[in-house]
């Protein structure tokens, strides 16, 4: 009989010895069902209506990005239209703008001027005016120096800096085939490439121009409770340009403007219009919003909320599932069938880790579409991912309840208590997250309980990724983990192994 | 594999309390073995020792030629009963026994073999939590012969036993003897061996008082009622302990 085969019949041993106490496995069911219920009733609390005027109507969708996902695309856009290659080459000698403060009297606007850091202006090679459509741009910003971007969520950077008169920079953007190329130079005599991309389906025809956009002033206080809040506030940015050439089939012709995305007021008037001036070669192009992705809604993560309840009774069944054999005495006749004890506790770990997965899994696979059909039914508009990240958040969802049964039978047979290993085990798993989640800590605290505790292995639940070239409140309340996804599990993981390993090493070397 | 438990100048300390003091013996196939001494002599700590339950500190013991932590399928080996009311109140008695066997790649057949051995057909699929310390020795037993083992410990089998069972338990004990088993059955009460075990150890403060055939023991006692009881009484007279140690039920 072979190594295998014993350790095999273990297994099946420890599964057998599970299924067969009714109470875990109806603890186990409860579990699903408890996440399940409780994250379609957060589901169907969530509405989400828009008013226009005295009417409600429902929000609108927000455009969507070539990638799928959701997107902002709102900024002024000065445009000719370009057949096949071609390119434009501007100067920019100056950015401005003004950013909003809060009311002191009401009704009394007060601003300042100054410019967000992701303000940005430049040049611009896009499919059309359709928000949403595929582009690639150069541009200046505010903080961050000269980048070039495309699709969204992609950003490279050049050369950092502001611009002025006495410093201006000249951008030139080519287009040769679905390639889309940046240069920038200081004198528009040398030129160095910030970056290339290819704009896959890019039609013949393009729209090719200058534009300006500026995302709202993030401003994040301390909550009254200790967490921190983000607050947004109108902010718009003024770019100047001169030198403009744009070059191609097709261009030399007039200027077209339009304020791509602008929303309106009830009565149809633009709300915070950009603008745009020209006077001889001099064009002043004003904007407001952002080319980048949107992530203001509802996530699929949403519909896991559940997880803190079904997180403690798989704690408590996993924790059981060895405190009651200390209890009765029954580990005794289980080393007595398996002497060899890392094994025989490795066994058992496997079995509670599976049952934790499929319970998991099956909890995540009946709430995310069932909750995500829940939400927006109810108006709101959830944040579109790929299937494969839907399915990361799934699967993710259920190794973090296997992560976490493991962890818990390993602290009951570390103690040999119940009481002390679910204590232990909801102390270092449940409360960091509880308090790093529930706004009361401030931020950097909130994260450093994410990188450093168990509960880092929440992460893996974030389907909204972080974008370092937006500006956003990146807050584990808000669903942003200092970790990535699998990173964060790891972290989990590793102590589940840290405190199994413990346990091997106690109960090997005492008598029982 | 050979049906023998060989033990050789077992130590074992609790602290200051010494369990085991140099205890040697060895157990042959084909009888019934008795295991006895006054409580805290060491017979539970041997047995546990045996079974790579505790860890000695000096000395060996092996079963079947072999240390018990090394074998893969142990319950094939070696069938113990130590603690009848080790079990999970909430499973059934079958359950039990299928998990144990699962744990040797035996089937449930098996498992419907040795609840009719023992007995507990009528009973087999209620929860043991209920079980009478009658029918959780009976229990034990067939959890003992699960793996068909040639070697077979016993610790008090006859615990909470009634009449009735103590005649089931002694018939048994010899029947599997008689198969070529090697049987060591542990017990504090003389009495209870009467007529079942044909060779005693008898213990006494960690080590071994006598090694010997019940039948040369009671030649040894002069006098006009010559009982095993009285015999193991002048063994043991010199290695009781009053109110020494408690080891024995402490653990």
């Amino acid at each position: 009989m072979s190594t295998v085969t014993s350790y095999l019949s273990l297994l099946r041993a420890e599964w057998t010895k599970f299924r067969t106490v009714r109470g875990w496995v109806i603890a186990m069911a409860v579990a699903a069902l408890v996440t399940v219920l409780l994250g379609l009733l957060s589901a169907s609390g969530s509405h989400a209506s828009c008013s226009k005027g005295a009417i409600e109507v429902p929000c609108p969708a927000p455009p969507l990005g070539p990638g799928g996902e959701a997107v902002s695309d709102k900024f002024y856009f000065v445009h000719q239209p370009l057949e096949g290659d071609g390119s434009i080459t501007v100067r920019v000698t100056s950015m401005t703008g003004q950013i909003r403060l809060p009311d002191i009297e009401p009704g009394v606007r007060r601003v300042t001027a100054g410019v967000v850091p992701w303000a940005k202006a430049g040049v611009m090679v896009k499919d059309g005016l359709r928000q949403g459509s595929t582009y690639a741009a150069l541009m200046v910003t505010g903080e961050h120096g000269v980048r070039m971007q495309h699709d969204y969520t992609h950003d490279t950077a050049g050369r950092p800096g502001g611009v002025s008169k006495e410093s201006p920079r000249w951008l030139r953007l080519t287009r040769s085939g679905d390639t889309l190329t940046g240069y920038e130079s200081a004198d528009g005599e040398r030129w160095t490439e910030v970056g290339t991309t290819h704009l896959a389906g890019l039609p013949a025809t393009v729209r090719i121009g200058l534009f300006a956009a500026s995302p709202c002033d993030l401003l994040v206080t301390r909550g009254d409770f200790g967490g921190s809040v983000g607050q947004c506030r109108f902010a718009e940015a003024t770019a100047v340009f001169d030198q403009v050439s744009p070059q191609g089939e097709a261009t030399g012709g007039s200027w077209s403007h339009d304020d791509v995305g602008v929303s309106t007021e009830p009565d149809g008037t633009p709300h915070h219009p950009g603008g745009f001036a020209e006077s001889g070669g001099t064009f002043t192009v004003t904007g407001v919003g952002d080319i980048a992705p949107f992530v203001d809604g509802e996530t699929v993560e949403n519909t896991l909320t559940g997880v803190l309840a079904g997180l403690i009774v798989v704690i408590v069944v996993a924790v059981m599932f060895v405190t009651a054999e200390y209890r009765r005495g029954l580990i005794r006749t289980t080393l007595l069938a398996a002497p060899r004890r890392g094994r025989a506790l490795v066994a058992k770990a496997v079995v509670i880790g599976a049952v934790a997965f499929v319970t998991g899994l099956a909890a995540a696979a009946v709430a995310v579409p069932l909750g995500t059909r829940i939400l927006r039914a109810n108006g709101n508009h959830l944040l579109p991912v790929s299937l494969l990240t839907e399915v990361r958040v799934v699967v993710g969802f259920a190794a973090l309840l296997a992560v976490a049964a493991v962890f818990a039978l390993a602290l009951g047979a570390l103690f040999r208590r119940g009481a002390a290993a679910v204590t232990t085990a909801v102390a270092l798993l449940l409360l960091p997250y509880l308090l790093a989640t529930a706004s009361v800590l401030p931020l950097g605290v909130a994260q450093w309980l994410l990188r450093l505790t168990p509960a880092a292995g929440f992460a893996i639940q974030q389907s909204i990724p972080e974008y370092p070239h937006m500006t956003g409140h990146y807050a584990p309340q808000a669903g942003y983990y200092p970790l990535a996804p699998w990173a964060g599990l790891a972290v989990s993981g590793g102590y589940a192994a840290l405190v199994l390993a413990l346990a091997v090493f106690r109960l090997r070397r005492r008598d029982v | 594999m050979r049906a023998t438990i060989e033990v050789n100048g077992l130590r074992k300390r609790f602290g200051s309390v010494v369990a085991l003091d140099g205890m040697s013996f060895t157990v042959e196939p084909g009888r019934v073995t008795g295991f006895v001494g006054p409580n805290g002599a060491g017979k539970s700590t041997a047995m546990r020792v045996i079974l790579g339950l505790d860890a000695a500190d000096g000395g060996s013991a092996l079963v079947g030629g072999r240390p018990y932590r090394s074998l893969l399928f142990p319950l094939r080996h070696v069938g113990a009963l130590l603690d009848a009311g080790a079990l999970q109140p909430s499973r059934s008695a079958r359950n039990h026994l299928l998990w144990l066997a699962h744990s040797q790649g035996l089937t449930a057949r098996r498992v419907d073999e040795v609840i009719e051995l023992a007995g507990l057909r009528q009973v087999a699929r209620r929860k043991a939590g209920g079980f009478s310390l009658g029918m959780r020795q009976r229990l034990g037993i067939a959890a003992a012969l699960l793996g068909d083992p040639p070697v077979l410990i016993l610790d008090e089998p006859f615990n909470g036993l009634d009449p009735e069972g103590i005649v089931w338990m002694r018939e048994f004990l010899a029947e599997l003897a008689g198969q070529g088993r090697a049987v060591l059955v542990s017990s504090h009460l003389m009495s209870e061996l009467q007529d079942t075990a044909a060779h005693l150890v008898v213990v006494g403060r960690g080590r071994v008082i006598a090694d010997t055939g019940v039948a040369e023991l009671l030649a040894t006692v002069s006098g006009d009622r010559v009982t095993l009881e009285e015999a193991y009484l002048a063994l043991t007279r010199n290695a009781v302990e009053y109110r020494a140690t408690g080891q024995e039920g402490a653990r």
